[in-house]
């Protein structure tokens, strides 16, 4: 069985593996047969048509849906037995943020912290390290902008120390100046060690940013390489 | 993280979300005022009627406010995707069940004590101290149960379509017995139409098998609604 990866084990640097996955929404096929390794620190662009299968590729790398077949691996994790020990060090964020819009940008951040008991130190250095601390941290969810939120729901992640980031269109909703500060912080954060999972329909600037790129055509996976 | 230190993280959230929006002050508690008054309109305002079903028509305010909670404590998870986010991070099943249901209990038992002043002013009902203990005991265990109750249909409910009138339809019959129960109870505690203190501990341990029932119950069960 796989071994758990640990952040200082530089031994372990495969974070998903899988072989042949084949997994089902009802009675569609929504992916069959895909194969990928994605390792430490890669931000991997997930390119393909509506329907293809790249959010349920995420999903499936989450611990939310099930492998019918193949064998498929995350953070050392079999995703087949151990489906409920992935969770807790992965992030998922969709097009909605997991946020509450009453709370302040710090609450929320310590709410999510709290719920892996991850210390204040730990609270703080996330929100600075997202940019959301200072005077923002006070300022209510519902009055933020599209993209200080965003990076709200980053430093959560970062706060309740998730390794394997999924992103589904995050650029989605962001003016100009969002979208570049968002790029920016999914490059330092891999640059400290997360791995990050994108998957967007914005390909140019997608493309700018993710290290290697994965096409996802009918439920399957290409490798498409390095990006420039 | 142990589910119970995750519960009381979650409920302490909750309550704050509320103290900071104000809706409860703003909008369920002048809803209960205003069940209470037209229920006085609807008796032709005959303070010996209305003392005497007083204890039946404080726990109907309740449950009908009780709807109004549940929605919101829902709605408050699903406005940005907070409850799958919760799911996403593998925090226990159980621990969001009990967290939103101890949330539910404190709202619930400031609103019964405004409800039972309300009946005090606008019903002329009477507190006796003989009756203190029972009324106590019989607002706690059937709170317990009405939360357990609606936070498990209010999970079932949240992600259906149609879930505003399906709460309704599937809380008020399972939530019949805490009626009957706690208003035969809380007669005894006020000694209405002649009832005995002592014959409302037999409606208290209904009151608090049917708490205890739907919490175990909800617990289990949570998980598994909420992931379909």
């Amino acid at each position: 069985m796989p071994r758990p990866v640990d952040a200082n084990d530089v031994a372990s640097d495969v974070v998903i593996e899988l072989r042949e996955v084949v997994a089902t929404l009802g009675q569609f096929p929504a992916l069959s047969g895909a194969t990928m390794q994605v390792d430490r620190g890669d931000i991997v662009l997930l390119r393909g048509s509506n329907g293809a299968g790249k959010t349920t590729l995420l999903r499936l790398c989450a611990g939310l849906l099930p492998v019918a077949r193949g064998t498929a691996s995350v953070l050392g994790h079999d995703l087949v037995t151990e489906r409920d020990l992935v969770r807790p060090h992965v992030g998922l964020l969709g097009h909605q943020n997991g946020l509450y819009s009453d709370l302040t940008v710090a609450e929320n951040v310590r709410f999510w912290a709290a719920t892996v008991g991850a210390s204040s130190d730990e609270v703080d250095a996330a929100m600075e390290r997202m940019g959301v601390a200072g005077r923002l941290a006070g300022v209510a969810v519902a009055k933020l902008s599209a993209g200080q939120k965003r990076r709200t729901a980053l430093a959560a992640l970062v706060a309740r120390r998730a390794q394997l980031w999924l992103l589904d269109e995050p650029h989605a909703g962001l003016d100009q100046l969002g979208r570049e500060e968002l790029d920016s912080t999914l490059r330092q954060a891999a640059a400290s060690g997360a791995t990050i999972l994108v998957a967007s329909h914005e390909l140019d600037r997608a493309e700018s940013l993710a290290t290697r790129t994965i096409d996802v055509i009918a439920g399957q996976t290409h490798d498409a390489g390095e990006s420039k | 993280m142990s589910a119970l230190k995750v519960a009381w993280l979650i409920a302490k959230k909750d309550l704050q979300v509320e103290r900071r929006s104000r809706i409860i002050t703003n909008q369920v508690v002048p809803f209960a005022g205003v069940t209470m008054v037209i229920f006085g309109f609807a008796l032709d305002a005959n303070t010996d009627v209305l003392a005497l079903v007083a204890p039946g028509l404080v726990w109907l305010a309740t449950m009908f406010s009780l709807l109004l909670l549940v929605q919101r404590t829902f709605s408050v998870e699903a406005d940005d995707g907070a409850l799958d986010a919760m799911r996403v991070a593998g925090v226990d099943a159980r621990a969001i069940f009990l967290g939103k249901a101890f949330g539910l209990v404190i709202q619930l038992l400031a609103l019964e004590v405004l409800l039972l002043f309300a009946a005090v002013v606008l019903y002329g009902e009477t507190i006796r101290l003989s009756g203190a203990v029972l009324l106590v005991t019989t607002m706690i265990s059937a709170t317990c149960g009405l939360a357990a109750v609606g936070t498990l249909y209010g999970g079932l409910a949240a992600g259906s379509k149609g879930r505003e009138t399906l709460l309704p339809l599937l809380t008020l019959p399972a939530v019949a017995p805490v009626l009957i129960g706690a208003t035969r109870a809380v007669e005894s505690a006020l000694g209405t139409g002649a009832a005995e203190l002592s014959d409302g501990w037999q409606w208290v341990s209904l009151l608090t098998v049917f708490a205890v029932a739907f919490g175990v119950g909800g617990a289990l069960a949570f998980g598994p609604l909420i992931d379909e």
